[in-house]
């Protein structure tokens, strides 16, 4: 065999080993989790820690039920927020703007995606948390500003790019003919895109949805900065919360001599894990259909 | 007096013109064809009849577009009553993301028609082309009873009336994007005629069909211009000398030559139409 097909096959070989390898590290880190989190599940009922308020981990009581409602009231607070302001963006900047103004926007959007977590938690706790201090006191709430508030918003910003990113490239792909043929039959613009346009991208924009939802629900730094962090199931949006990103980042690797503590963190890191995954793969299979047409 | 009447019209794309010079009229009830060679201007020229190039970028229009005596381009012209006015086929058929059904209703629903406005618009339409005439097999019972629900019969008559109700009478809810595509152009014809427009703009309806759709749509056509003004844009010579009354013909974006089709075709006046027809040219 002449060397040059040897290198052919070399070549195309490593590059499959270079896959697999990239592939199954997600399921190595989710095999090294399960692993760790099996010592917890032997004694306790997964039930029984999802739903339990007792967080004593000193006492040997792990109830995840707090940080499980931070996450998803941080993460809900977050898309009421973002996702009518970036929806709104995306239809203005695919129907109506100028393609300059439309270019000009991806490149700030992009930027925006790239801003490093901590960034926008120090602008959290620089602007943020002041202003939710002024609104809760404004409306006869007190709190430090260091609330579920805070960190929605604060999420809102940081899931805005991909919801915005991801929804446009969705209806730039509605081909011209659809808008041409609401806009011949002489409905108005907004016509042609709320029967039409909307409709046709409906499945991609919520996989936008669903993809900015994901990362703002495994967010760490940044929430972990401005939310409080108290272990207590937050009763207004103006108390402090406690997700579970923050805390991982919090506690691992602290007081790890308590029993079953270690195991009981990296449970909670695999179930942070799997709803991730979850709802990155819903958006992802939703959007390969969008393609697909 | 000539529903269309160009003068002068000019159109670029930045700093490229596309068309310069057009002067002509438009007959009625007929259909014109306007031919010419790939890229020189015949589906912008069409375009600018119903004003959707105002959906590409930096388009510039000068000189006059008249219908019906207002001009189009005019700031204040009422451009949903225009579209409305002239109805347009595009290249490729694209079905509204619903049933067959609700993409004929659309037009009517979208310009909030009330059931008498409905009634009066087929009564008045069945004067020039009965609903019978449109049923080589007799009718069925069941259009009959079916004119109180002015929708419904709304939608057979306008099916009817593009050839395709017998195709789709059992599957009126289907979504549109089932049918093939050869139906789903003459859903697309069917739906712009339900909007009651005067005058159908078509860009090279057939050239996305199958022969025997080419052929049901170029039928509908003739049927057709007895009471609309019918103006398609095509590149198969052929297709412009089966329907074509009136001609219209472009070569780099300017306009060579127009005239009767008869005329145009048997003693061409200008050396490119000339070349064009007899093939030297493409």
């Amino acid at each position: 065999m002449h060397w040059r097909q040897i290198k052919d096959r070399l070549s195309a070989k490593s590059m499959i080993l270079a896959v697999a390898f990239a592939n199954s590290l997600v399921l190595l880190v989710g095999l090294g989790l399960l692993i760790k989190s099996i010592p917890i599940l032997e004694k306790k009922s997964l039930f029984h820690l999802l739903l339990s308020s007792n967080w004593h981990p000193l006492r040997g009581e792990f109830g995840f039920y707090p940080f499980i409602v931070g996450t998803l009231e941080v993460t809900a607070i977050a898309m009421i927020l973002a996702v009518p302001v970036c929806l709104l963006s995306a239809i203005y900047l695919s129907e109506y703007a100028h393609h300059r103004l439309r270019e000009i926007a991806r490149i700030t959007v992009d930027i925006m995606a790239a801003i490093p977590s901590v960034i926008y938690g120090l602008w959290g706790v620089i602007v943020v948390v002041p202003f939710v201090c002024l609104l809760g006191k404004w409306l006869n709430t007190p709190t430090t500003g260091y609330s579920l508030l805070a960190g929605g918003i604060i999420l809102a910003i940081m899931a805005s790019p991909i919801i915005i990113s991801v929804s446009l490239e969705v209806l730039r792909t509605v081909p011209i003919q659809a808008r041409e043929a609401a806009l011949a039959l002489g409905t108005t613009r907004w016509e042609a895109i709320k029967h039409v346009v909307l409709r046709n991208a409906f499945h991609g924009i919520l996989s936008a949805v669903i993809l900015g939802f994901a990362r703002a629900f495994g967010e760490t730094i940044a929430v972990l900065m401005i939310v409080g962090n108290v272990p207590k199931v937050p009763t207004s949006v103006f108390d402090p919360a406690y997700p579970l990103p923050a805390l991982l980042a919090n506690n691992y690797g602290e007081m790890m001599s308590i029993p079953l503590y270690n195991s009981a963190l990296l449970l909670s890191a695999l179930i942070l894990l799997l709803v991730v995954s979850a709802f990155n793969m819903t958006a992802h299979l939703t959007l390969m259909r969008v393609e697909k047409r | 007096m000539p529903h269309i009447s160009l003068s002068n019209l000019m159109v670029a794309y930045g700093n490229q013109k596309v068309l310069q010079n057009i002067t002509v009229d438009i007959p009625n009830n007929q259909i014109t064809a306007i031919i010419g060679p790939s890229g020189c201007g015949k589906t912008t020229l069409l375009k600018t009849l119903n004003r959707l190039v105002d959906l590409y970028d930096e388009i510039r229009v000068e000189g006059e577009v008249r219908i019906d005596g207002a001009d189009i381009y005019d700031p204040k012209a009422d451009l949903l009553n225009l579209r409305k006015k002239v109805g347009f086929l595009s290249q490729k058929p694209y079905p509204l993301p619903m049933s067959i059904h609700d993409n004929i209703t659309f037009g009517p629903r979208i310009h909030r028609m009330n059931r008498k406005e409905l009634l009066d618009q087929i009564q008045e339409l069945e004067k020039h082309i009965p609903i019978d005439s449109l049923c080589p097999n007799g009718r069925q019972e069941e259009t009959r009873h079916s004119k109180t629900h002015e929708m419904a019969y709304l939608v057979e008559y306008y099916l009817r009336l593009a050839g395709l109700w017998e195709e789709v009478r059992e599957r009126l809810h289907a979504p549109a994007a089932q049918l093939s595509i050869g139906q789903q152009q003459r859903l697309a014809l069917a739906r712009a005629l339900a909007v009651e427009p005067e005058v159908i703009l078509a860009d090279e309806p057939t050239s996305a069909l199958d022969p025997i759709s080419a052929q049901l749509i170029e039928k509908q056509f003739k049927t057709l211009k007895n009471h609309y003004t019918i103006v398609v844009v095509t590149h198969i010579l052929r297709q412009a000398r089966r329907i074509a009354d009136y001609v219209i013909f472009l070569y780099l974006g300017e306009l060579v030559e127009h005239g009767p089709a008869e005329q145009f075709f048997s003693s061409p006046r200008d050396e490119r139409t000339r070349a064009y027809i007899s093939g030297e040219i493409s």
